[in-house]
């Protein structure tokens, strides 16, 4: 080995605190990566080839009720490739495992015996044999939540008749990925499933012989989906149709498309971070590294190395730290990338997950981390080509102290000595104070970005299950009924109250923007389920407009007083002008609320119903669960309490480690950078240190003077750091929102004040590990060396 | 006196001007000089007189602000950066007060860092060995004694076989004793390769061992003495 690589080993060795320090502050960057970018390009190949394979539908409509013979025609629409005409219906199921009602979406299994569409992959059994009344095939997390398999039976009610079905096989199907219950915001796999029977079957239970109520289309290449979109729906809409969608609105898909997105923006915001705060320490360090060893590159200058030369040996020290980095960003990245695929597997159900580890996702992480380290490096070096060898022999001047204008405002303070020292040393090298403390606001910045959603969390729950769906249950009946149904449910044994509310499809248009949503239509007096403004206040609709989700007004570019045209899906063409009166702050899909009659006064009947919200009383849940099991009106069951447990459970699940990871993460770079800094001071400083110790001062007095400055660094820093996280924090609730959800942007003191004290918690254990280094000064050596 | 016709350094006009601040320091006046093939030769003067500044332009280490100098018939004062760079790497080698070892280095690796890449460098054994470093080849500098750490320097600059020896103050930071030894592997590594050697000193007695003595006072030669005869290192009076 050469004699200048055996320098550079040493090098490292002796700088080993501090090369690790960098070298863990970058590896986090390359372990987002790894993680991100791999976990992304899994999860999007993966999805891709089940999608081809499965053969996954491009637009979904439904309708009440539409005769077969519509197929053809749908077929001629211009670009069509495949149609698919199915019957799709909601039915309570009564579990022998389980007392509470649980709820499936039932699809047909064409007669050909296999959906053309939508391929059904078999991952144990067979799929139900045509005409056969008791078979059924299950999703499979359904079925694992149960532990069922082939054989096991349960009872289903299909309009109302109750029957006994036996499991023939456990399916995947590429529509439900990500399976959620309607009115549900977290998967709950014991409580919803997806059943297929044989359509004969179906459409004997619900008399939908020789029609459908689900079409799915698939169209060719290159297809524009718009005028496809709406030719579909012109050929529903005499038989009920209820718009149509394409995959961007597809709920499993949609899920899946926010949790790529996620993954994106993790991979593009938080590496970056990481690497540009590596990059300003290598350059630190070896900046200072430089300044020490002026006399030993003025001496190989003198030896006859070139420029060239002895920068390239800098570098690779660099780069060496960067190695390091990289080595553990990889392992990290590995690992994470592993746990990341078991939550995957945990929501995402596909026929299989390949996480092949792509060379190129390492081989990317680590250029970059080696650039970041180079970068950081090559500003340092930029010095070494400047020095002349006979100017770099020679010692270096004694920096030059100005009398600035900082200068004159420290004297008016009139500090004492050592505190005058460290406000100039700060007003000397201000570029490299606000670095340093730019560096140390990240650290708290991160805190506050990754544990606010807590709060939002917090607040979500509390508008969703406090304020606004106060309801234990919803009850959702199997077709509409008169608003008198309310008196039925009442009489159901355990309901203390029920109020109803009617879904209504409808287009919604404003210039040329559009939106097809369901409107909540609800009697003025409700209490069970209330809608508030951004203000907090209970926002009735008015007899004669429309409250929109803020969310949606935004979509449709639309505001309080401005009027929309609302196309009624199931009713003629007409589009009646509304005005908007209210605006709500909601977290969960996008929806418009109208008076109940409104609403019927336009669709021209009765008031009815679709879905009734009940309170409970809790003694006699038993009873209303075996009463809602035996009700042929009632479709399904939302027990409002369950869904609020498995949103707790989620959360609390990835609490513990959200707040470790982020708080290592914060913690990293704060002692990356409050530690560096502080060894670089010690090791400028040391000398005039070591005087101060000869002259008398005590080693407290001596350590104030090196860590006060660090401290006033830090305490500068916090506030900085809080106010940028809440900035990435409203970044990323932006970036986050979708027509599924949207968080609200609260961060509580407690987040602010836990980022603090993580901050200055690391700043503390770095100034204490270098307070150790001044205790033990060696006055006599200090002094000796020439500096 | 065949020796001494063969010029290895001659300098017309050398000017140094060195601007600190608001003033300007002259270093060197317009130096005429000469200096000699296989000659042993001391720089004398006070401090500031100008000699390590005529030292670092004659080594390539500085540029002059003024004037020419001469590495035999290749012009010092017009080389680049780059050509300054091979010069050194190919014919200097240098001494310094401070010795100026890389710490992390041991004593065969500072030396290693030279013949790695000189042309046709001896083994850094033998340059050690040669200053009578053989017991200490695996020895940091910190562990070891001033006088031993500039043998390793000169050990470090000769095992290139460099044309000229180029010493700026050697014994500056050395008790006699130690001073000594390092003058005799000086001495002998003159005697043995014919390396020419220029010694800068601020310690008058240490004249006595050379061919020539140039004196330099306010950035000028006042004096050249040649000496008929030459003690050795030994019997110089610190």
């Amino acid at each position: 080995m050469r004699a200048l690589d055996k320098k550079l080993f040493r090098d490292i060795r002796r700088l080993w605190a501090q090369a690790l320090a960098i070298a863990a502050v970058l590896s986090v960057g390359v372990m987002i990566m790894v993680m991100a970018f791999g976990t992304q390009r899994s999860l999007t190949e993966t999805r891709d080839t089940f999608y081809d394979r499965a053969r996954f539908a491009d637009i979904w409509s439904s309708a009440a009720r539409a005769p077969k013979t519509l197929v053809e025609e749908i077929a001629a629409i211009p670009g069509v490739a495949r149609v698919e005409a199915r019957i799709s219906q909601f039915a309570v199921l009564d579990l022998p495992d389980m007392s509470d009602p649980a709820m499936a979406q039932i699809l047909s299994i064409p007669a050909s015996g296999e959906p053309v569409m939508n391929a059904l992959i078999v991952k144990e059994g067979r799929l139900p044999g045509f005409g056969r009344r008791d078979e059924v095939v299950v999703n499979e997390a359904f079925a694992l939540a149960h532990d069922y398999g082939p054989g096991d039976g349960f009872s289903v009610t299909l309009n109302g008749q109750k029957r006994e079905v036996r499991i023939t096989g456990v399916v995947l199907s590429p529509e439900f990925i990500y399976t959620i219950g309607p009115g549900s915001i977290m998967p709950d796999d014991e409580r919803f499933g997806i059943l297929w029977m044989a359509e004969d079957v179906i459409a004997a239970a619900f008399n939908l012989s020789g029609a459908f109520n689900s079409v799915t289309l698939s169209v060719t290449r290159g297809t524009d989906l718009e005028p496809v979109r709406d030719d579909l729906e012109a050929l529903l809409k005499p038989y009920g149709g209820t718009g149509s969608y394409a995959r961007d609105q597809q709920v499993s898909n949609a899920f899946l498309d926010g949790e790529l997105e996620q993954l994106d923006v993790m991979a593009r915001i938080v590496p970056p971070i990481f690497l540009v705060v590596s990059a300003f320490l290598v350059n630190m360090v070896l900046g200072r590294l430089i300044q020490l060893e002026r006399e030993q590159i003025g001496l190989l200058k003198a030896l006859g190395y070139s420029t060239g030369e002895i920068a390239a040996h800098y570098l690779k020290l660099s780069l060496g730290i960067g190695a390091i980095g990289v080595v553990i960003g990889w392992l990290m990245g590995l690992a994470a990338s592993q746990a990341m695929a078991s939550v995957y597997v945990e929501y995402f159900h596909f026929p299989y997950l390949v996480f092949v580890q792509r060379p190129s996702v390492y081989v990317i992480g680590a250029a970059a981390g080696l650039l970041a380290a180079l970068v950081g490096a090559m500003m340092a070096v930029r010095r070494v080509v400047g020095l002349s060898p006979a100017v770099a022999m020679s010692p270096p001047a004694p920096t030059r102290f100005r009398r600035g204008l900082f200068d004159r405002l420290i004297q008016v303070m009139r500090p004492q000595q050592p505190t005058m020292m460290i406000l100039r040393a700060i007003g000397r090298w201000p570029l490299r104070a606000a670095l340093t403390s730019l560096g140390i606001s990240i650290s708290a910045a991160i805190i506050v970005a990754g544990l606010f959603m807590f709060d939002s969390f917090d607040e979500l729950l509390d508008v969703a299950f406090v304020q606004a769906n106060r309801q234990d249950a919803i009850l959702e009946f199997a077709i509409e009924r008169p608003e008198a149904v309310l008196d039925a449910v009442e009489n159901l044994p355990g309901v203390m109250r029920a109020e109803g509310s009617l879904s209504i499809p409808v287009r919604l248009h404003h210039g040329h923007l559009t939106r097809t949503i369901g409107i909540e239509a609800a009697r003025p007096g409700n209490d069970l389920v209330r809608v508030f403004d951004g203000d907090d206040r209970v926002e009735v609709a008015p007899e004669h407009g429309l409250v929109l989700a803020k969310r949606l007004a935004d979509h449709l570019d639309a505001d309080i007083g401005d009027i929309l045209e609302v196309e009624f899906l199931q009713e003629g063409d007409t589009r009646y002008r509304v005005p908007i009166t209210g605006t709500v702050a909601q977290f969960f899909g996008l929806s418009a609320y109208m008076d109940m009659e409104t609403a019927s006064g336009i669709l021209g009947h009765m008031p009815r119903l679709s879905l009734a919200n009940v309170e409970i009383d809790d003694a006699r849940r038993e009873e209303l669960f075996e009463a809602v099991k035996a009700s042929p009106a009632i479709s399904g069951i939302t027990y409002m309490s369950e869904v609020r447990r498995g949103f707790d459970e989620t959360i609390a699940e990835s609490a513990g480690i959200t707040l470790t990871v982020y708080t290592f993460m914060a913690a990293l770079i704060a002692i990356g950078v409050v530690y560096n800094s502080a060894r670089i001071q010690l090791s400028e400083r040391a000398r005039e240190l070591a005087s101060l110790r000869i002259l008398g001062f005590t080693k407290g007095e001596v350590s104030y003077i090196l860590l006060g400055e660090l401290f006033i660094l830090t305490l500068v820093a916090i506030p900085v750091g809080l106010v940028m996280g809440y900035g990435m924090a409203a970044g990323m609730v932006e970036s986050f929102k979708s027509d599924l959800y949207a968080l609200p942007l609260i961060v509580t003191d407690t987040t602010y004040w836990r980022a603090a004290g993580v901050v200055a918690g690391a700043t503390i254990v770095s100034a204490l590990i270098v307070r150790r280094r001044i205790d033990r000064m060696d006055l006599v050596a200090v002094m000796k060396t020439r500096e | 006196m065949a020796n001494g016709m063969n010029r290895v350094f001659h300098t017309t006009g050398i000017t140094k001007v060195y601007r600190t601040g608001e003033v300007d320091v002259h270093a060197l006046r317009g130096v005429d000089a000469e200096l000699y093939t296989g000659e042993f030769t001391v720089l004398l003067g006070a401090s500031g007189s100008g000699k390590s500044t005529l030292l670092n332009i004659l080594g390539g280490l500085d540029h002059a602000s003024a004037g020419q100098a001469w590495f035999r018939d290749q012009e010092l004062t017009a080389m680049s950066e780059r050509e300054l760079t091979r010069y050194r790497r190919e014919h200097v080698g240098f001494v310094f007060q401070f010795y100026n070892l890389v710490p992390s280095l041991t004593a065969r690796e500072n030396v290693a860092l030279v013949t790695e890449i000189a042309k046709n460098p001896m083994k850094p054994e033998e340059a050690l060995e040669r200053v009578g470093l053989t017991h200490r080849l695996d020895h940091f500098p910190a562990e070891m004694s001033g006088g031993e750490q500039q043998r390793v320097a000169i050990a470090r600059a000769i095992a290139k076989r460099p044309e000229v020896l180029l010493c700026d103050e050697p014994t500056g930071a050395l008790d006699s004793n130690t001073g000594v030894q390092v003058l005799d592997a000086l001495e002998k590594i003159n005697a043995e390769l014919g390396t020419s050697t220029i010694v800068i000193t601020h310690n008058a007695g240490i004249r006595k061992m050379a061919h020539r003595v140039v004196h330099f006072a306010d950035g000028n030669i006042a004096q050249v003495v040649t000496n008929d005869s030459r003690i050795a290192p030994s019997e110089i009076e610190w």
